[in-house]
């Protein structure tokens, strides 16, 4: 028999599956990962120092950038952080409109991070493109509302910076009568692949006790089997109002969080059509109007946080009653949900790193800040 | 203080009830007239307190969940608060254990032996704030490179020239 040395290599910082600068320092025995350390901060820029030199509605347009592919997600938590600091009230069609935004958010990211996923798993390009596709069309939206595909900077304090203009309806009806095709047809390209199922059955395994303890959130959690989602457990906004079921796995897999994934699509269409039902007329405002931008929040600390398609994205506030954050802080859900990723990766081939990786779904501009 | 009572108590009061029964050197007992920065409701503990508290909060009050391990600087007062945030996975709101140690010698229990989900919170406190966190296993600079020297969210950290390279990079 022929004996192997262990050997370290290098996954990234520059390398095509790290979805980003991202680097995971392997230890291997032939093919199989022993140890992996993964190394942050290739994109580190001070986010949270540069967020005390700001005023807060200076923050808002930087929030697009921790999260780019969430933007809607991002300024939503942070609005809510500071009007909880604030005590500023939101009205009723803002309330709206922002879950609206936030569930569209959360189809696109799916669809983004499915077709990533399975681009990681060497089925080159060609399934990535279904999932663009169809972000594409929720960008074009995105743009109608804010004048911007991905750095949307919608979001205020009180409300939205203006209303959606009466043709974002119709073709957001139009979008949704497509969406049940799309993510069947993304369903199929798992379920009805003996090789995706290869490659995603039985790899990566969190255990529910293990993900609980390493503080996991979003959709890898649920993959373990734990129906936490922060719209049920501590409902924020108006999710009270609206029914709508959470998916969870049972293995733990990388196999589970596709199928959760693609789960919670078919859930926020549902919460959509919901939307399109209960909307309020323009008549109550799209947002407070006596509501201050530069806002002056008392002295103390708040804490929000929502359940943004990655995880539990949380703003730690601290006022000291100037115009400008005494500390901000950001709870990044793909930071933290890397904890894991050097027991998920044990014992795997190396070829199986990136698609547990892939699974996690990371964004570089929110672990690294 | 509102005038009314509630009738049902916030987790933050039973935790600091029970833990006055449990751990009675646990809590710290703030004076009244702190500067209104530093003042808070949240219950506050004891940095050598930590490990014994943590494990009550998981075990017997049900908050397995940490979410979050935030530092401040609070340089005025010449004091680092840290502030852990717990979840129960069966819903609810936030637990916050906040914990203050002297900026000269910020010291603090790690949680990595109860808690593995607490690495890279710590971590990051390390490399921002400067906060030793005693019994980790792997406390090392997380963001910034290994030759940084200074702990940038610190607020006497400069944040203009180069002096942040430091003399020996």
């Amino acid at each position: 028999m022929i004996t192997t040395d262990e050997l370290q290599i290098n996954i990234g910082p520059q390398h095509p599956s790290t979805h980003g600068v991202f680097r995971m320092l392997l230890t291997v025995d032939g093919e199989t990962v022993v140890h992996l350390e993964p190394v942050f901060g290739y994109l580190h820029r001070n986010h949270e120092q540069l967020a005390e030199v700001n005023t807060y509605l200076q923050n808002m347009p930087y929030t697009d950038r921790l999260d780019y592919f969430n933007s809607m997600a991002n300024n939503h938590a942070y609005a809510l952080a500071v009007e909880k600091l604030a005590g500023i009230e939101v009205p009723e069609r803002a309330e709206y409109i922002r879950v609206l935004m936030v569930e569209l958010t959360r189809i696109l990211n799916h669809a983004g991070a499915l077709g990533f996923m399975i681009n990681d798993m060497g089925a080159w390009q060609t399934p990535l493109a279904f999932g663009i596709r169809e972000r594409e069309k929720i960008l074009d939206l995105f743009e109608l509302v804010s004048g911007a595909r991905m750095m949307c900077n919608y979001f205020r304090f009180g409300g939205v910076v203006r209303d959606i203009p009466d043709e974002f309806i119709p073709r957001m009806k139009k979008l949704m009568i497509a969406m049940p095709a799309y993510m069947d047809e993304l369903e199929r390209l798992l379920r009805e692949n003996e090789i995706l199922l290869a490659r995603s059955e039985g790899i990566g395994i969190l255990p529910r006790e293990v993900a609980v303890s390493y503080g996991v959130t979003g959709p890898v959690l649920r993959g373990s089997g734990i129906a936490y989602d922060i719209r049920k457990a501590e409902p924020y906004s108006i999710y009270d109002r609206f029914d709508f079921d959470v998916p969870v796995g049972s293995v733990g897999d990388v196999y589970d969080r596709f199928l959760v994934r693609i789960e919670e699509m078919r859930q926020s269409r549902r919460i959509l059509e919901q939307i399109i039902e209960q909307l309020p007329d323009a008549s109550g405002g799209h947002i407070n109007p006596k509501a201050r931008q530069n806002v002056r929040p008392p002295v103390g600390d708040a804490y929000a946080r929502v359940e943004s398609p990655k995880g539990e994205l949380g703003f730690y506030l601290v006022s000291d009653g100037g115009t400008k954050p005494y500390r901000y802080k950001v709870r990044a859900p793909s930071f933290i949900n890397l904890t894991p990723l050097g027991d998920m990766c044990r014992g795997y081939k190396v070829a199986d790193i990136v698609v547990i990786l892939g699974s996690i779904d990371i964004v570089m501009g929110e672990v690294d800040r | 203080m509102s005038p009314t009572p509630d009738p049902s108590p916030s987790p933050r009061d039973l935790l600091r009830e029970q833990l006055a029964t449990v751990l009675p050197h646990a809590c710290v007992a703030l004076p009244d007239d702190l500067p209104e920065l530093i003042r808070t409701a949240d219950v506050v503990v004891h940095a050598d307190a930590l490990p014994e508290v943590v494990p009550f909060v998981i075990d017997q009050l049900g908050y397995g969940l940490l979410s979050d391990i935030a530092a401040v600087d609070y340089f005025e007062h010449g004091l680092f608060e840290l502030v852990y945030r717990f979840y129960s996975i069966g819903g609810g709101g936030d637990l916050v254990i906040k914990v203050r140690v002297p900026r000269e010698q910020p010291d603090v229990p790690s949680l990595m032996p109860i808690l593995p989900g607490a690495m890279l919170h710590e971590r990051e406190a390390y490399d921002l704030f400067g906060i030793r966190f005693i019994g980790h296993p792997d406390l090392r600079r997380i963001y910034m490179w290994d030759e940084f020297e200074g702990f940038p969210m610190r607020k006497d950290f400069p944040k203009q020239g180069d002096n942040y390279i430091g003399e020996g990079a």
